[in-house]
């Protein structure tokens, strides 16, 4: 890496001495990229509607499939997350949701909204759409092993959605699926529900790793000429980290998967004690339900940085774009993006501080986890800062990026308080933690995602959103969302724990009751607020404006495609050759304010360039 | 504009929101206040860094609104910058972190004379055992447990002889005394919790773990289980009273030992003999009546 980085700097000095000649000491060299390493990529295009829009091999469409699958399994979470709402705000009113109901809700809820909507969108969705745009490739280049990874997650969503259907319906073990009781009886669903979940997170993780390897090998190999790891946009830098935790951090589920069907299946032991049930003793021994706990946070918390790590990318090229200004800090961006995934390995157990586990563990996983602070700390002063002294578009994407900010930093913060192991102890288990992570990884993710949507969706779409439904969008959203999440933590200080159906005339819940009232009403309405979006879309389609290319004056590749929508294939005849980072907006001396990253040296040797 | 002034009152609203709070934390009655101080440090420090973040961008979002051929400044790196928020973010982290481990030390270290308390869940219930004369618990086994030994004491053991039983969902306990909760599940995960005391622990099955508390204010408490155990999860409460000295030896005395439990059920045996007896004899005679 050392060396990379030297090379670079050198590379920048001679280019920037070059630079101020202004103009006469222009030479052809200026321009030189080196030649492409491979040929270009043999394309299989499709010869049937079939081909073309189920079986299909263009990553493009791939990345539609995924969002549009995650958005349905998405659609299923926010309604159970409504009914969940409607017997917490207003309990009994809704007589059909059974303690056994409500449980269920709540696991299908949390497993729903964590793996199948917000992973599979975030690198699914979004990796396969832009990972080639971006980095100026025609496609991914497995092109068939994406498509199977895409009809494998499709399978898992089907085979999720079966658990609703089968006897006992699905598991209501909590997303976390903690044994024993989660195949003993006594948990709703703890037959065929657990089975089905057990079995779609295989087939989840096993379709996933096809889709990753494409992410990691399109990226590290299939970049166009000059398309340098250091000026590649912090999009693909995050979904490209999430991926590589997300290749390491899987296999630990699928394992834990695996042993727990056995146990189910089989009657072995690996997470199953001695356990006396209903006066009898069950035919289990020696299992450590502690041992799966690691296992399932060992994927847990990487898990939470999977879907974070697109988002900052995201965000920080939304806000870059939208503030005519270049990121601040891009190198510091790129390495605290690496860095909070590597440290994210090494934090797991602070889900566990009152799990059981030795609590010596407490000083090693309090410490890493608030170490980890320091480098995300770091990219919010550098968001803010793109902001400073830049000419900020207040327009629906941007107010989506200020508003992922709030968010983020709330939910950040009281991260710190969950982190620092012995203030976890009184909030552990409460609605503190329910409020927390709803902020820092529900809301703020959902926040990018939106704001990705109206940001790209003239390329995808070829048409414009419309900016005044977009800020009612967002306002709602946001708005709600936010007094949601915000008073939910004062439940927890009370010591409201999670995960309960009822709390009948508890003395801490006496003063709750109103408060509860009021986050069930915002969550009806946040939830019902969407469909402005889905309207706008309709509306959009049907009569919305054309966009023009490029209607961000971006700077990145996914912008200069020969069509817009990209045809297959993205780039017409010749690939584009990158000549610099995608950040150069407002450079001096630019009639633009914007530099694309195909701008070569020679056609911009008048300006003061400082970083290419 | 107007969405500066939008951000800026929900940032003002947050504040504001947690200053005239009806919703706070329950009065503390145990020796925990430690955790209630390092809360109330990071809201200081957390909630100034939230705030002074969201109205630098507020004012960012007034201040560089766009205007048509204003130039935004081009300059991609800070070193300076950069390094001086770098150490005092991690000046600031590690003034958080070093509270919370000092804590955490006292929490792991429990003081020798803390009175033990076995804490015996399953779904869904409680109950509780305290140690006897000999100040020891006696060891335990899932397997032991049935009708005539409801904790699973190993009868074997001399120091199990004498613990006291308490098959309730309800325990008292002395004011001012130390206690370690011993926790124990026979089935699944549970987690005995009481807001007022501020700690918890996970019970589970085939371990013994454990937590300590000093309860320094008499009253009634509720327990809830905080670990998800199940569909009966929301129901699995219970409930301590923390009692002064001479209350709680006056209660201590009412209950039950195991060796008290174990005559009973000998007596209960033996009488059932008699009654066995009697029958027979009765229904003898009856039959030698009739003969």
């Amino acid at each position: 890496m050392s060396d990379e980085y030297e090379n670079k700097s050198s590379y920048q000095a001679q280019s920037s001495e070059t630079i101020s000649g202004t103009g006469s000491g222009v030479s052809p060299d200026m321009d030189y990229v080196r030649p492409a390493e491979n040929p270009e990529q043999d394309l299989y295009h499709a010869h049937s509607f079939i081909e073309k829009w189920v079986f299909c091999q263009d990553a493009k469409v791939i990345g539609v499939q995924y969002f549009l699958t995650a958005v349905f399994t998405g659609v299923v979470g926010l309604i159970l997350s409504w009914l969940m709402r409607l017997q917490l705000g207003f309990p009994g009113l809704a007589g059909f949701i059974t303690a056994e109901h409500y449980y269920q809700f709540v696991t299908m809820h949390g497993m729903i909204m964590v793996v199948y909507f917000l992973t599979a969108l975030f690198l699914g969705g979004f990796g396969n759409y832009l990972i080639p745009l971006m980095v100026g490739a025609r496609d991914m280049v497995f092109p068939y092993v994406n498509m199977l990874s895409f009809w494998m997650f499709f399978v898992a969503v089907a085979v999720l959605m079966a658990s609703f259907f089968v006897p006992g319906g699905p598991t209501g073990a909590g997303w976390t699926l903690y044994p024993p009781q989660t195949i003993l009886e006594g948990t709703p669903g703890h037959g065929w529900g657990i089975l089905l979940m057990l079995i779609s997170l295989s087939l989840f993780v096993i379709g996933f790793t096809m889709g990753g390897l494409n992410y990691m090998i399109t990226i590290l190999q299939a970049r166009t000429r000059g398309m340098t790891l250091m000026r590649m946009p912090l999009t693909v830098w995050g979904i490209f980290t999430a991926t590589v935790l997300a290749m390491l951090a899987f296999p630990a589920l699928l394992v834990s998967s695996i042993m727990m069907t056995l146990d189910k299946l089989l009657g072995t032991s690996f997470f199953m004690p001695t356990i006396l049930k209903a006066g009898e003793v069950l035919e289990y021994g020696g299992g450590s339900p502690i041992l799966f706990q690691h296992l399932f946070w060992f994927f847990g918390h990487p898990e939470v940085y999977i879907v974070a790590l697109p988002a900052f990318g995201i965000v920080s090229d939304l806000i870059s774009v939208h503030a005519r200004k270049n990121i601040f800090g891009y190198r510091m961006m790129v390495w605290a993006i690496v860095g909070i995934g590597a440290l994210s390995f090494f934090v797991w157990a602070h889900h566990m501080y009152v799990s059981g586990m030795n609590p010596w563990f407490g000083f090693f996983f309090a410490s890493t986890t608030l170490i980890i602070a320091v480098p995300t700390a770091m990219k919010v002063y550098n968001w803010i800062l793109t902001l400073w002294r830049g000419n900020i578009r207040i327009n629906t994407v941007m107010l989506w990026c200020l508003g992922f900010i709030v968010t983020f930093v709330n939910g950040g913060i009281t991260g710190i308080f969950l982190g620092n192991v012995s203030v976890d102890v009184p909030l552990s288990d409460t609605y503190f933690v329910v409020a927390h992570f709803h902020m820092v990884m529900g809301i703020a993710p959902l926040m990018v995602i939106m704001g990705a949507i109206y940001h790209w969706f003239p390329l995808v779409a070829g048409k414009m959103l419309d900016e005044k439904l977009g800020k009612w969008h967002f306002w709602t959203t946001f708005l709600g969302a936010y007094s949601i999440y915000f008073p939910m933590h004062y439940l927890g200080f009370i010591g409201v724990p999670r995960r309960y159906y009822e709390m009948y005339d508890s003395p801490y819940m006496t003063s709750g009751v109103g408060l509860n009232e009021f986050i069930s009403t915002a969550a009806f309405i946040v939830g019902a607020a969407q469909l402005i979006l889905v309207f706008n879309i309709v509306k959009t389609m049907k009569t919305g404006k054309k966009a023009e290319k490029n209607p961000w004056k971006a700077n990145s590749l996914e912008w200069f495609t020969s069509t817009v929508p990209p045809e297959h294939g993205n780039f017409g005849e010749r690939l584009p050759v990158v000549h610099r980072w995608p950040y150069d907006y407002n450079v001096p001396g630019a009639e633009e304010d914007y530099l694309p990253q195909t701008a070569a040296p020679s056609e911009v040797a008048h300006t003061e360039v400082e970083k290419t | 504009m107007h969405a500066g002034i939008i951000f800026f009152l929900v940032i003002l609203g947050s504040v504001l929101f947690h200053i005239f709070t009806p919703w706070y934390w329950t009065d503390i009655a145990s020796n925990w206040q430690g955790m209630d101080d390092t809360i109330t440090l990071t809201f200081w420090v957390g909630g100034g860094v939230f705030v002074a973040v969201c109205l630098f961008m507020v004012y960012c979002v007034f201040r560089y609104s766009y205007k048509e051929g204003r130039k935004a400044e081009y300059k991609p790196e800070d070193k300076k910058l950069e390094k001086i928020l770098t150490w005092a973010t991690t000046l600031g982290v590690a003034a958080l972190l070093a509270p919370g481990l000092i804590i955490w030390n006292q929490y792991v270290n429990v003081p020798k004379n803390a009175l033990e308390v076995d804490v015996m869940a399953w779904q869904w219930g409680w109950q509780y055992r305290l140690p006897g004369e000999d100040g020891k618990l006696g060891t335990t086994k899932v397997t032991n447990i049935n009708d005539e030994n409801p904790f699973g004491i190993n009868v074997d053991d001399p120091f199990g002889r004498d613990d006291i039983l308490v098959q309730s969902d309800y325990i008292n306990l002395e004011n001012n005394k130390p206690v370690k909760i011993l926790l124990r599940s026979v089935d699944v995960l549970h987690n005995w919790y009481v807001p007022q005391f501020r700690s918890k622990m996970d019970a589970v099955p085939g371990i013994v773990t454990f937590y300590w508390f000093e309860p320094n204010k008499v009253g009634e408490y509720e327990v809830l289980c905080a670990e998800y155990c199940g569909v009966g999860h929301y129901a699995m409460r219970g409930g301590v009273e923390v009692q002064s000295t001479e209350d709680y030896n006056q209660w201590l005395s009412e209950q039950e030992t195991f060796q008290d439990l174990i005559a009973k059920q000998e007596k209960l045996e033996f009488e059932n003999k008699k009654i066995v007896k009697n029958n027979n004899f009765i229904l003898n005679k009856d039959i030698y009546k009739e003969e």
